[in-house]
């Protein structure tokens, strides 16, 4: 089985992480429970004429997809394999809305299109003319994981050389107001600085575009081997630290391989406990990384962890503002990651250096 | 690696049936399950017609003895009620005794009770257990939970009209590879005045019965209904001495990369999916007994992929047909209707008539299989394509 590598990264989030030669260096603190994308320049990549039809979901996928691929120096990919929790919220809305408001009548094509699950995937594919696999998964918080997975098999077995994967969510306005009503999203106010202890329902929302591309060929601008990933649906709480320690086993690793855990705490008291007993317990003395208090909480927001262990990995670098303890770890090798959403859909992802 | 990918059981529910059983005696008999559309009030209701399942919501919460403050969306329900047919007909017992997956497809989700609701959260709290299942993945997690799938390897897909064909080429690969030993794929659709609308917006919607590959025909009817298929390892197989309905033998996903959603004129990704199928079940295209076309009654698409089918076969095509006349377009699940109905066409030897078809279509010469035929069949193609570009094919086979 040959190995799989993160060649490229690229990322569109609430901070400003799209250009790659820094490394958190400027932190927003945010001030609300829900934070917006940071905006690159869409009009140096997309024509405007076409941006302006794109909701901001499929500017961010198109825009992240294109510069993943300019770092690792492609023109093209075997496969284009996207994830999504929501879709393309905005045109939904958009259709939803219009169709209710005026009882069916007056409608255009258009945002129902572009409502589709896969038309971030589909979009990518007609812009570099890529008529390979194409799969777009839908599931929660293991959206992108599901598409981590498949590209892992693809390049393992050799199917593939290069894989373009990513993750794409978008606030929708009407959604954001439904998840306010059943208090996922905070009702008082939420700061970056105290998001992760604030002992309260809910989390920050946030939205964003994580791009990768992944080869089994390692080249100049790779970052890290990807050498394990598993989900699972369901887990109890009991049961996070066991599962933790049979992937490290499974994986010929101990505990004190690990020199990072990448956590996907969110804030809210009713979920951050499957972290917890991770951070109490096995994990009490490896270095805790967070970033959810950076970006927010969106189904696709866990590709950020994996995108900020690529970056310490080739690095060497921890920005302070991702550290939940303080262990002084200078040397980075193995880092794991882990992530749920409301106590479902749980991922371990092993990343090393390469 | 294991050889085969063997399919043990199947599960089905659609406008021509409550379970595989009934769905076959429609196939067979000819009979059409599209009409008027009763359970949404739409102001379409005249000039659509559409696949619907007669059960209610209600109905179908009983069937599966659901709470009354269960959250499932219709698609869920059609989902939950499919999937476990499929595992009952597979036999299974313990379904955690293997490493199981559930590997499901949507493109609706929960949009039915959003649509309902959209307003009507504001104003009182009953419904608001609806908001946590709008989300395409929420149906998928309730059908693991009904079939008591736990901490597995579960996902959704969603790449419009080939999702299911997907979920299935999904399953196969992770099974051929030893990550499950059994997967449970499928795809689940209920309708929505959201698709409908949108179909409605892009003029490709009939007014009367869809006739596919017709050169008069309208437009689709949009339809309704979940299926699933329990894929199994050889390991599984020869363990539990199974019986073994059919095996996965090829598959082949391609992007046609031309339009989101008009497919090319020619069939670029329609032709590379069904060669890649090709290729990877090792067969040659004068193996394929049947053809279960995509088929859906559109202009567009049944002028793309006939040439796609001339390019792959030549003009001596192997027999042909779509049962989209049957059911309607079912959207996210058409893929694994249409792979039940291909593993029955394996298992009975017999080819379905493509309904409705009067007037030989003018751009090519092939013509689709007009009343059921009985044929020994050893392999079946299945085609399902897709808005974003997406093109799948699955190829079905008697023999690993």
């Amino acid at each position: 089985m040959k190995k799989v590598y993160i060649n490229s990264i690229s990322s569109i989030t609430p901070q400003k992480t799209f250009d790659n030669s820094e490394f958190l260096d400027e932190v927003i603190i945010h001030e609300e429970p829900v934070v917006f994308a940071v905006n690159p320049n869409y009009k140096e990549y997309i024509p405007p004429a076409a941006a302006r039809r794109m909701a901001k979901g499929i500017k961010m996928g198109v825009v992240a997809s294109k510069t993943a691929l300019n770092e690792a120096r492609l023109n093209n990919v075997d496969a284009i394999i996207t994830g999504t929790g929501m879709g393309c919220l905005r045109d939904s809305e958009k259709f939803l809305s219009g169709l209710i408001d005026n009882n069916e009548q007056f409608l255009t094509p258009t945002s129902f299109i572009q409502s589709t699950h896969n038309t971030v995937g589909g979009q990518i594919a007609l812009e570099l003319q890529c008529k390979g696999y194409n799969f777009t998964y839908v599931h929660g918080s293991n959206s992108f994981e599901s598409a981590l997975l498949d590209a892992k098999l693809q390049l393992e077995l050799d199917e593939a050389r290069n894989i373009l994967i990513g993750g794409v969510d978008e606030l929708g306005d009407h959604t954001t107001k439904l998840h306010e009503l059943i208090h996922h999203i905070k009702k008082e106010k939420a700061s970056t600085k105290t998001l992760l202890d604030s002992k309260t329902k809910g989390t920050m929302f946030g939205e964003g575009a994580i791009f990768f591309v992944l080869s089994n060929i390692k080249q100049e601008s790779s970052y890290a081997e990807v050498t394990s990933v598993s989900m699972f649906n369901t887990l109890p709480q009991n049961d996070v630290s066991k599962t933790a320690l049979n992937i490290l086993n499974e994986n010929n690793l101990t505990i004190k391989d690990i020199d990072a855990i990448v956590l996907g705490n969110n804030g809210d008291v009713e979920f951050d406990g499957y972290y917890n007993v991770l951070t109490s317990e096995i994990f009490s003395n490896t270095q805790q990384i967070c970033y959810k208090h950076l970006i927010g909480e969106f189904n696709t927001a866990s590709p950020f962890g994996m995108w900020i262990a690529s970056k310490i990995l080739k690095t060497q670098k921890l920005p302070d503002v991702l550290k939940l303890n303080e262990t002084g770890v200078s040397s980075f090798k193995n880092i794991l990651l882990y992530n749920q959403y409301r106590g479902e859909n749980h991922s371990f992802t092993l990343l090393k250096t390469c | 690696m294991t050889k085969g990918v063997a399919i043990t059981g199947m599960g089905i529910i659609s406008a021509i049936g409550n379970n595989v059983a009934e769905n076959f005696q429609s196939l067979v008999k000819g009979k059409k399950g599209i009409s008027r559309i009763s359970k949404i009030d739409t102001i379409h209701k005249d000039e659509i017609m559409v696949g619907e399942i007669d059960y209610t919501n209600s109905e179908l919460e009983q069937i599966l003895k659901l709470s009354p403050d269960n959250n499932y969306s219709r698609t869920g329900l059609l989902g939950a009620i499919a999937a476990k047919e499929a595992v009952v007909n597979s036999g299974i017992k313990d379904i955690n005794a293997y490493k199981t997956g559930l590997i499901s497809a949507t493109s609706v989700g929960g949009m039915d009770m959003t649509e309902k609701f959209y307003y009507d959260y504001f104003k009182s709290d009953t419904y608001l257990k609806y908001i946590e299942a709008h989300n395409a993945g929420d149906s998928t997690q309730k059908i693991a939970d009904q079939l008591g799938i736990n901490k597995s390897l579960v996902t959704t897909i969603s790449t419009a009209c080939s999702s299911a064909a997907n979920a299935i080429m999904l399953g196969a690969r992770l099974i051929k590879s030893g990550k499950l030993d059994r997967v449970i794929v499928g795809g689940t659709d209920c309708m929505s005045k959201f698709t409908i609308n949108g179909f409605k917006t892009l003029m490709i919607l009939s007014d009367t019965y869809n006739t596919p590959f017709d050169e008069n025909r309208k437009g689709l009817n949009l339809g309704e209904a979940a299926a699933f298929l329990v894929l199994e390892s050889d390991a599984v197989i020869k363990a539990k001495n199974k019986t073994v309905l059919g095996y996965v033998k090829g598959y082949g996903n391609a992007n046609d990369a031309f339009h989101q959603t008009a497919s090319s004129d020619h069939g670029d990704g329609a032709t590379l999916a069904m060669e890649k199928a090709l290729k990877v079940a090792g067969l040659d295209n004068k193996d394929i007994d049947y053809i279960n076309a995509h088929g859906t009654a559109t202009g567009n698409n049944d002028l793309s992929e006939g040439r796609a089918i001339i390019r792959v076969f030549g003009e001596n095509t192997p027999e042909f047909s779509s049962t989209k006349a049957y059911t309607g377009h079912t959207l996210a699940a058409a893929g694994a209707i249409e792979a039940v109905y291909s593993v029955l066409a394996l298992q009975n030897n017999v080819i379905y008539p493509n309904l409705n078809f009067k007037t030989q279509m003018k751009e090519f010469n092939i013509t689709p299989q007009l009343v059921l035929k009985e044929k020994e069949l050893q392999t079946v193609m299945s085609n399902s394509f897709g808005f974003g570009g997406n093109c799948s094919t699955v190829i079905f086979s008697k023999e690993p």
